[in-house]
């Protein structure tokens, strides 16, 4: 099954290099470690037979995406052309990358993108933790059952289910729409997009959902994996790291890594796609999805917004509507204030 | 020794009609609780969710945002756009687990200074209730 994948998006990849339609092909190839993929860069016809698929690209490939547009500063009328280059796309991919065209980081004339149809991809943490860290030699997933074969010989196997992401379990959009060329392949059903977690924790008292985020973000190294992991998260110069006003302190101290997470996931409304690249980029394994859920649900509640595959309009924090909920107002005097 | 607890409340003014409402609040003698410390800014779409936690952080017991009533924005749609900022930053801040009314936000017009001690007095008490505020604030020996 990821085999045929593997040689559609082949396919569609060498033609696009040979015919010099792009310079560069994002996608996966086999990684040192037999637990997931690694992201690929193709510029050479010989680098196409390095492309890989299966249940283990769960990385996000739009995180390259406004690194390969930078340029440095033009001079007028002598501007160096952008680059063309094809991604690989998971359907949470090309929705990031399609919060990136928004935001201008890259023209969509310049980027051809090759859609594949995702049956969700395999927890790196939850197969680690199973087969106790070993080595892993082969890989091999049937559509049902994940069989994980370690170095030393011994076979695990896992029912498919059971090891997916719980980004993926939850996933709304599993089947990339607006992509240049569509690989043919299975997609999982849409899921509910998790929102039940959120409404679990609004349910707490301030104190419990404090000691919750307390308790998770104490574990906190500021490594800012998440931030690096994050698709949309591509600022030049992050407030994390700006002396002037200096927003906050670079130690581990709480209040700052506090304040570093809550204004990193604030910064996602309206462009978070749920993919949870941060969760899984983050060495403490601390568990942000519970935060930044609550900030894509938010947007969807407020502003009946959701990243979705169309590159047209605005994203929705820099615009507004004259009838923009204003319940969270104080109104004095009235009567249940302040929310 | 035990003295009631004076919250310390930072209150973000827009030039155009919260900071000029305060002033009327003033001129016309109207009394409200001595709690606020007024930062004026352009327009309530100059704040910035970093100048509300960075006043928590710095010791805030609370924050107060202030701005001109939708539709009567100087910018025409500062207040408009820093609307939607507003409502997700709270409603995040409230979910993290800092109480909802610590961070409260408003709409006050040039010629409300009534409203504007009204809207003080109301948010000073709220936060008095609540005490002090511990959880985002640097502890500075």
């Amino acid at each position: 099954m990821s085999a045929a994948i593997r040689d559609a998006i082949r396919a569609a990849a060498r033609p696009l290099l040979a015919e010099g339609k792009v310079s560069l092909i994002v996608g996966y190839e086999r990684g040192s470690n037999g637990y997931r993929c690694r992201p690929s860069f193709a510029a050479r016809a010989g680098d196409i037979d390095r492309l890989e698929w299966d249940s283990t690209c769960s990385n996000n490939l739009a995180v390259f995406l406004p690194g390969l547009f930078q340029r440095p500063p033009q001079k007028k009328g002598q501007e160096t052309p952008l680059p063309r280059i094809a991604f690989v796309a998971k359907a949470c991919d090309l929705r990031s990358i399609v919060a990136l065209v928004k935001e201008l980081q890259a023209p969509r004339g310049n980027l051809v993108l090759i859609g594949v149809p995702c049956t969700g991809m395999v927890d790196e943490r939850t197969v680690r933790e199973a087969v106790g860290g070993a080595e892993v030699a082969s890989f091999a997933d049937d559509g049902k059952a994940v069989v994980v074969r370690t170095a030393a010989g011994a076979e695990h196997r896992f029912e498919r289910e059971a090891v997916v992401q719980h980004a993926c379990r939850c996933c709304q959009f599993p089947v990339p729409q607006g992509a240049d060329v569509t690989v043919e392949g299975p997609a999982r059903t849409p899921g509910d997009n998790g929102d039940g977690l959120v409404k679990d924790i609004e349910k707490l008292p301030p104190a419990e959902r404090w000691a919750r985020f307390s308790a998770e973000m104490s574990r906190c190294i500021r490594c800012y994996a998440c931030r690096q992991a994050c698709p949309t998260c591509y600022c030049k110069e992050c407030f994390a790291e700006q002396n002037n006003p200096a927003w906050i302190g670079v130690g581990a101290e709480q209040t700052d890594v506090s304040i570093f997470h809550i204004v990193r996931i604030f910064h996602q409304a309206g462009r978070c796609v749920e993919c949870d690249a941060c969760l899984r980029a983050c060495p403490m394994g601390i568990d942000l999805r519970t935060w930044t859920k609550k900030i894509a649900a938010d947007v969807r509640a407020l502003y009946g917004f959701t990243p979705d595959f169309d590159p047209t309009g605005k994203p929705p924090l820099v615009t507004f509507k004259e009838d923009d909920a204003q319940e969270f107002i104080t109104e004095p005097g009235a009567q249940g204030h302040g929310g | 020794m035990s003295e009631a607890f004076e919250p310390k409340i930072v209150a973000f003014l827009c030039n155009w009609c919260s900071y000029a409402g305060a002033d009327l609040a003033g001129v016309s003698r109207l009394q409200y609780p001595p709690n606020i410390r007024v930062v004026r800014v352009p327009c309530s779409g100059r704040i910035n969710p970093l100048f509300i936690l960075a006043a928590l952080q710095n010791g805030a017991d609370g924050v107060l945002v202030s701005g001109c009533h939708p539709g009567d924005c100087h910018y025409l749609s500062g207040n408009l756009v820093a609307r939607r900022k507003f409502n997700t930053i709270k409603d995040l801040l409230a979910y993290v687990g800092i109480e909802e009314k610590r961070v409260q936000f408003s709409w006050v017009s040039a010629s409300e200074g009534g409203r504007f001690s009204d809207l003080v007095r109301q948010v000073s008490e709220d936060v008095q209730k609540l005490g002090p505020q511990r959880r985002l604030s640097k502890e500075i020996a």
